[in-house]
């Protein structure tokens, strides 16, 4: 059973010791792509024992629970993996058209491996220091992403991702020690048990905001977020899709995990706080959006508006809210990922993702434009799509509290969401391009070509599969919402007794 | 002894708070060394303090005897330590980098990802934040070192 | 800077600190010591080696490339995890070889333990070497 649970990380990380090993030849790019398929069919082979068993878990060098290494995967986690593998997969083949022989010299796929290792071992951990040692991991290998190959746009938005990152690392640190120190435990099951324990609750609820605050960071949640989009459009767009799809997302993992399992002593003042910065980050990120003329900076800013949606799944902390925020987080992962490869391939045939300097795609690469337009409107909530699914839970979840305000922001920040997509696409695809050129498709090398779309159709299908038959997945993020709300088998699994 | 190191990690956050709000990179890079070995005092302290008795089992025991430190934090401590001095020697590097190619490490002047004059059609939320105009910025800087001694005098107390 | 002193003198200490940094490798196990640490004073031995001389010496000195050393320090450090399946154990799990094992005497103990420290160990050394020679070479 452990190997079950250790495989996605340990797939990526010896991948990328044989990527680094062989990266001045094309077989290292080659051991990547191999890698991240490998890694998909572990990945579900897990997703397959957790359908199996609903939650199972795993110690490492036979230490038992509360005093070892715990890996962990309920359905929460099994599908976050199995995400993170599709998204890597997509990210690496798309990497073997975009990144230039000189960063993979530098030993660009090495990072991206050790990085998809970091994202899958957060996931997986059931243990509070080792999530941190997971962020930090992916702190750096993130760091070497975007800042490899050293542009100066690159190192201005990389000082201000690194600076601000430290610091929610370092307060997560802080929150760990003092949670350590009146529970005196930090596996996740365990504190599940030992906050009920404590009796200073003010102390917990002060350590909870402290997490909270850190993980905030990380999931660029509304005072926090400003690292994002000063750097998620500096690297090359393969990173920013990784970025974009992978990063904030286990910062919003962080935050249900621990709002869920550990926190969730004093729900009316912690997840008020939450329900608020929800509502802030959603309208904020959306705004931003609107003010931008980037294709990529708005894409960014739109991802501080979707985090919005799955923390207030998680704030409204019913059955329904915390469906939803399992369902937009898987959702937001495929499309936020996809939008960007798309803004990739418009940068590449037309030039630039500047949309002042851009157009002519819809004339010239009509396939381009029909698959912007189905993450586009996913991403605005548009009925047939994923994002229509998602959005329809947190505002139904919303409405079912009677919080006619927190509903309406949600509405309204999708309206605006479309207004930013229409506004991609009237200076995008529909205008003539500016400096004339005419940006197809059918100019790119046939196997470039096929490597920077293949990532696109893919993802597209995905979206649509999800918003044609959303009744399984809906079925599948209930089971993992009632797993959250109720973590009895999470805990018993882990300890292995009855609490 | 626990109020002491209660009392240093409050200063240690206390000044690590006014480097990091310094525009000069630099600055903020070593309230952040501060910073986080503050955090690594706190995973310490969490750990209670039993002096003098380290936690090793004699020969032939399977458990060690009598009252012994916690060794768990300082296992945590120390690879808190190792994480984040890597990540600190990154940091470095970079800053340095981005110095000399973008010849300044003053935060304010690092617009280069973010452009101020991005056409734009509505108004920026703050106008007046956005230009960095070096008479307004210069009495700051002074006002910044004014202050220094103060916060050394209760480093010192 | 070049000084006489400095360059005779780096020679020995170089040699030295290698030797006493397997040294601490090896006494890991049960005494202070093991690979992290004697990755950090083989680290130290280059080092010095840069001071004393210069980066491009000390990289002709080393042969390969150190962040090749510390990727393989990874790759060590992930198989000797590996090594627990074939025994059906969990990842990571140590496992011990006896070598002259006889009655009432253990022989000479070899465990995958020290393999995982020979992994840290390598990429404590590489990743710092990396690392300081960058910045060496920046500056």
């Amino acid at each position: 059973m452990s190997w079950i649970l250790v495989n996605p990380i340990l797939i990526p990380l010896v991948t990328a010791v044989l990527a680094y090993l062989f990266r001045t030849s094309p077989a290292g790019r080659w051991i990547s792509v191999a890698g991240t398929v490998v890694l998909l069919f572990a990945s579900l082979i897990l997703m397959g024992e957790v359908l199996e068993h609903g939650v199972i878990a795993g110690q490492m060098s036979n230490w038992q629970a509360p005093f070892g290494i715990t890996l962990v995967a309920d359905y929460l986690g099994g599908v976050m993996v199995v995400i993170t593998a599709i998204t890597a997969m997509a990210t690496v083949i798309y990497t073997l058209a975009e990144i230039p022989e000189r960063l993979e010299r530098l030993g660009f796929h090495a990072l991206l491996q050790v990085l998809v290792a970091a994202v899958c071992g957060a996931f997986l951990t059931g243990d509070l220091f080792n999530l941190y040692v997971w962020f930090e991991v992916m702190l750096i290998s993130s760091f070497g992403l975007l800042v490899l190959g050293g542009s100066k746009e690159q190192l201005d938005g990389g000082i201000k991702y690194v600076t601000l990152n430290l610091v929610s690392t370092i307060m997560f640190l802080s929150g760990i020690g003092l949670l350590y120190g009146i529970t005196g435990t930090l596996n996740m099951a365990d504190l599940h048990l030992a906050v009920r324990e404590v009796e200073n609750a003010g102390l917990l609820t002060t350590i909870a905001v402290m997490f909270m605050v850190a993980f905030g960071v990380k999931a660029a949640l509304f005072p926090l977020f400003f690292w994002l989009p000063a750097s998620y459009h500096t690297p090359p767009v393969a990173v920013s899709a990784i970025f974009a799809g992978l990063l904030t997302k286990v910062g919003v993992y962080a935050l249900i995990r621990s709002f869920t399992l550990i926190f969730d002593q004093d729900v009316t003042f912690t997840h008020t706080i939450l329900l608020w910065l929800a509502v802030a980050t959603m309208v904020t990120g959306v705004l931003g959006a609107a003010a931008m003329n980037d294709f990529r900076r708005i894409l960014s800013f739109h991802i501080i508006s979707q985090i919005g949606y799955m923390v207030l799944g998680l704030a409204l902390f019913t059955p329904l809210g915390l469906v939803g925020a399992v369902f937009y987080l898987v959702h937001h992962i495929i499309v936020k990922a996809n939008l960007f490869f798309v803004a990739g391939v418009a940068k590449r045939i037309g030039g630039s993702t500047d949309l002042s300097r851009l157009g002519g795609l819809y004339a010239h690469a009509p396939l381009l434009a029909f698959l912007f337009l189905i993450p586009a409107f996913s991403l605005a909530g548009f009925p047939p799509l994923s994002g229509f699914w998602a959005k329809y839970v947190v505002v139904k979840a919303a409405l079912d509290l009677e919080m006619w305000f927190v509903a309406g922001a949600s509405l309204a920040v999708g309206l605006l969401t479309i207004y930013s997509m229409t506004k991609i696409w009237g200076a995008a695809f529909w205008p003539k391009h500016p400096d004339g050129i005419k940006p197809r498709l059918g100019d790119l090398p046939a196997g470039e070509r096929v490597a920077l779309m293949a990532p696109i159709v893919g993802l597209a299908v995905l979206t649509c599969i999800i918003g044609l038959f959303p009744e399984p997945f809906v079925q599948f993020a209930e089971t993992s919402a009632e797993q959250l709300l109720d973590p009895t088998a999470y805990v018993t699994t882990v300890l292995g007794v009855q609490p | 002894m626990e109020l002491l190191l209660a009392l240093t990690i409050g200063v240690l956050m206390a000044s690590s708070v006014y480097l990091m709000l310094d525009r000069n990179v630099i600055r903020f890079l070593f309230g952040l060394i501060l910073l986080s070995n503050a955090a690594n005092l706190v995973i310490f302290l969490s750990g209670r303090l039993t002096a003098g008795a380290p936690p090793l089992i004699d020969e032939g025991a399977y458990a060690p005897t009598g009252v012994v430190a916690n060794a768990l934090p300082q296992a945590l401590v120390l690879t808190a330590i190792v994480i984040g001095f890597g990540l600190l020697a990154f940091t470095l590097a970079l800053v340095y980098r981005t110095y000399r190619s973008l010849g300044t490490v003053n935060s304010d002047e690092m617009r280069l990802a973010e452009p101020v004059s991005a056409p734009r059609t509505t108004p920026h939320p703050d106008p007046t934040a956005a230009p960095g105009t070096p008479p307004a910025s210069d009495p700051t800087l002074d006002k910044t070192d004014a202050t220094t001694t103060p916060t050394g005098g209760e480093a010192r107390a | 800077m070049q000084s006489l002193i400095l360059t005779t003198a780096t020679r020995l200490l170089v040699a030295l600190l290698l030797v006493f940094s397997i040294y601490a490798l090896l006494r890991g196990h049960n005494l202070p010591g093991g690979g992290f640490i004697g990755g950090l004073i083989g680290a130290t031995g280059f080092i010095l080696y840069v001071i004393a001389t210069s980066v491009s010496d000390a990289r002709s000195a080393l042969r390969v490339d150190p962040t090749n050393i510390a990727m393989l320090g990874v790759g060590i450090a992930a198989l000797s995890g590996i090594m627990g399946a074939f025994a059906g154990d969990p990842f990571l799990t140590g496992q011990w070889l006896f070598l002259f094992a006889a009655e009432g005497e253990k022989g000479l103990p070899l465990s995958s333990v020290l393999v995982f420290d020979v992994g840290v160990y390598l990429a404590v050394f590489g990743g710092i070497l990396t690392l300081v020679f960058a910045m060496e070479e920046e500056i």
